[in-house]
């Protein structure tokens, strides 16, 4: 049964122990599977980190894998989206000249456009920060590439699900479960 | 609490119920709480503080030196395996660590509980390529169920409490803590709680009776249901409660290699091996059941053959309680998740007693066809030349079937397990996921000690034993009363098995121009016969189990004798040949 691969977001929430990213790595390497970014941070509950990596992949493989994060003894819980079932987000940062905006109003009005912002503006150069979909933060880069980009950046992706509570909700009532034994 | 040896004192206690005390002397006491009595390894630099703390519990800690740290390891495994207990081995840094990782592979795979210790550089030189250096939590990460770095004494008792509690519960495996040398050496305030639940760990899933219900619907309506069963009734300890549903229900049972010996040879439902090399009759009518109810297996490719050919008439139940298992490579009509003692306890209330006996004459057909192209000739053979079979027939007939078998990876091993007999579980030691040439002789090693009070028989092919054949001086520091049964065909026979069938027999190095096994195992001062005559295998054999003691016996066999069935790689079970 070949499957269409797709984009998917895997989402862990984890205890916040030292090689825990390794571990969660490997099970990809394993199955030569890339990762195409991911992203640590903390969760909604005190003490409980967050995984959102991003893979394109079968259902299939993704489905699998998802077992394997959560079998690692260190992961309370992990589940995976299909792009529809998220709200997601990316940052990126653009640096160029200052120059550039010397001359005429063409960045300023860039930028405007694209709902960028400035977040600094040095003697030398200017750093633009963009956060969207993958595609408006490579539709901005690609405007402002005449003008010479020095330097270019963009996070992994960030989401939360389309639901009202995500598998958060599930994190905490196994966190109470283990307070009550 | 038990009691506690107090060391010196060299400071007051903080509380009352801590000790002050040196990690490595911590390291100890803590092994003694978990009822650690046989630990295996090797020293080295960065783990000799605790080398020094063991050397004051000698009475107590019996630690099995080994000659190599694989040696160690595969020991730890096999005293896992017989005892039921978590097998301890202790490695120093760098190439003590590395050489552990072949035997924590096949741990893990083969899901055995093992704590293995290593020593790690000082803490102020981790990351400077200090001397015997390496990222042992990097490198071990892929094979183990969990590992930890200790670079604080105080960092001990939980690491290691959590250690042994992951080891042990749910699916076992091994797990591995790095110490510094410094944080050995560091002295603290001692105090020890094992360790009986962790928040993000679930050793087992929730039994789901709802899932049992639609599992016992199947099995009360199925016209050809079909039992496969793996080592997870073996690690359950369910071997009663299988029995007890395969008799309740009456369907005929086959075994994974890691599940032999949870059900006695002769259980007249006890219809053979699975896989590659497995019997005719199981492996063909995988093909042909209405229902297949795995327990304890994981679908195995050398189980499965081809698996777009594989049991695709069949609903299939799958008992397990490690959730990744459950459609990783044959789907689940449907899933019982849990501990096998008690989904299986549960199921017998809601099955119907049945039998087969249609069904199971399918089987006892496909035997005797196999007994005719086969089984016939390896156990009886016509030709001089001796046979791996007929060694393991005579085997079997002096040991009455109660021995522990140990393998090692390849013909022999094949020919061991589909032919040894057995009348008691935990019975059968060998490297199933993993296929660990030279893991036989260590294994024994371990095995023998954690079953002091049955015979265990090591059979090993002259390919696989000249890869830890050094332990043999372990065998004899140490007084295992171990077997070593050497079948020599003087090549490496199953890959020139393939090579003949699939490679046009080009024999590319698979021929072994071996040393003379006798002259060695004497120079280990271990009694010794070689066998090449049939007239003298069956008193030699005799000799040999009833030897007090270590003994090892060489016996000649045929050199381009191949092993049959086979299920050729790629092709589906139904495909499997006979000749």
């Amino acid at each position: 049964m070949e499957q269409e691969v797709q984009e998917f977001t895997i989402t862990a929430y984890t205890e916040n122990h030292v090689g825990l990213l390794h571990r969660l790595t490997i099970i990809f390497t394993k199955r030569k599977i890339n990762i195409e970014s991911l992203t640590t941070s903390e969760s909604e509950t005190e003490g409980i980190h967050r995984f959102t990596i991003a893979v394109t992949e079968t259902e299939e493989q993704v489905k699998k894998v998802v077992k394997q994060i959560e079998k690692q003894v260190e992961v309370l819980k992990a589940d995976y989206y299909t792009k529809k079932e998220v709200v997601q987000q990316e940052l990126a940062l653009y640096k160029i000249s200052t120059k550039s905006l010397t001359n005429g109003l063409e960045v300023e009005r860039i930028v405007r456009e694209h709902n960028a912002r400035f977040l600094t503006i040095e003697k030398h150069f200017v750093v633009i920060e963009k956060s969207g979909f993958r595609r408006e933060t490579i539709a901005l880069f690609n405007e402002l590439k005449p003008f010479g980009i020095n330097e270019f950046v963009r996070s992994g992706r960030i989401a939360v699900s389309r639901e009202r509570y995500g598998i958060g909700r599930d994190v905490e009532k196994i966190l109470t479960e283990a307070t009550m034994v | 609490m038990g009691t506690v040896e107090a060391p010196e004192l060299t400071s007051q206690p903080k509380t009352v119920d801590t000790i002050r005390m040196t990690g490595a002397e911590a390291l100890v006491q803590i092994l003694l709480k978990e009822n650690v009595d046989t630990a295996f390894g090797y020293p080295g630099g960065a783990i000799m503080p605790v080398y020094d703390a063991l050397y004051d519990h000698q009475d107590s800690i019996h630690h099995v030196l080994a000659r190599h740290e694989q040696g160690a390891i595969h020991m730890a495994q096999g005293y896992a395996r017989t005892s039921g207990k978590v097998g301890v081995c202790l490695a120093t840094s760098g190439p003590g660590a590395t050489n552990l990782i072949t035997g924590i592979a096949d741990a893990q795979i083969d899901s055995t509980p093992l704590v293995c210790i290593t020593g790690q550089v000082n803490s102020s030189l981790l990351g400077s390529d200090a001397f015997q250096e390496c990222d042992v939590l990097g490198i071990s990460m892929p094979v183990t169920k969990w590992n930890f770095q200790i670079t604080r004494a105080e960092e001990i008792p939980e690491a290691l409490a959590k250690a042994f509690y992951l080891a042990k519960t749910g699916r076992p495996g091994p797990v591995v803590i790095d110490i510094t040398k410094d944080a050995q050496f560091e002295e603290f305030d001692y105090k020890y709680e094992k360790c009986t639940s962790l928040r993000s760990y679930k050793p087992k899933p929730k039994l789901d009776h709802a899932k049992i219900e639609e599992a016992a619907e199947l099995i009360n309506n199925a016209e050809r249901p079909y039992v496969l069963f793996g080592q997870g009734v073996i690690l359950a300890n369910a071997e009663k409660e299988f029995k007890q549903f395969i008799e309740k229900t009456g369907i005929p049972s086959a075994w994974t290699i890691m599940g032999l010996s949870a059900l006695e040879t002769d259980h007249p439902l006890n219809v053979g091996m699975l896989g590659m090399h497995g019997n005719y009759g199981p492996n063909l009518l995988t093909n042909e059941c209405d229902v297949l109810i795995a327990v304890g297996m994981r679908f195995d490719d050398r189980v499965t053959g081809n698996l777009s050919k594989y049991a695709k008439q069949a609903k299939v139940i799958h008992l397990e309680i490690d959730p990744a298992e459950i459609d990783k490579n044959v789907p689940a009509d449907v899933a019982v998740l849990g501990d096998a003692k008690e989904s299986l306890s549960e199921l017998i209330k809601l099955v119907k007693p049945k039998s087969y006996e249609e069904w199971l004459q399918r089987f006892r057909d496909c035997d005797e066809k196999e007994w005719e192209k086969v089984i016939k000739d390896e156990l009886h053979p016509e030709s001089n030349i001796l046979s791996m079979g007929e060694v393991i027939r005579i085997v079997n007939d002096i040991t009455n079937d109660d021995h522990i078998l140990v393998t090692d990876v390849g013909q022999h091993q094949m020919v061991a397990c589909r032919y040894s007999k057995f009348t008691r579980p935990k019975s059968n030691i060998t490297s199933g996921g993993l296929g660990t040439m030279g893991f036989g002789l260590p294994a024994g090693i371990g095995a023998a000690l954690g079953a002091p009070d049955r015979t265990v028989i090591v059979v090993v092919g002259d390919g696989g034993f000249q890869m830890t054949m050094q332990e043999l001086a372990t065998i004899y520091q140490t007084k295992v009363k171990v077997k070593v049964l050497l079948l020599n065909n003087e090549f490496l026979g199953m890959v020139r098995q393939w090579q003949q069938l699939f490679f046009e027999k080009r024999y590319s190095s698979t021929e072994l121009i071996n040393p003379d096994f006798q002259l060695l195992a004497k120079g280990f001062y271990i009694p010794t016969k070689k066998v090449t005559e049939r007239e003298n295998l069956e008193k030699a054999i005799a000799e040999f189990i009833n030897y007090d003691g270590a003994y090892f016996l060489e016996v000649m066999v045929g050199k381009e004798n191949n092993v049959f069935p086979m299920v050729p790689s790629g092709s589906g079970v139904a495909e499997i040949r006979l000749e």
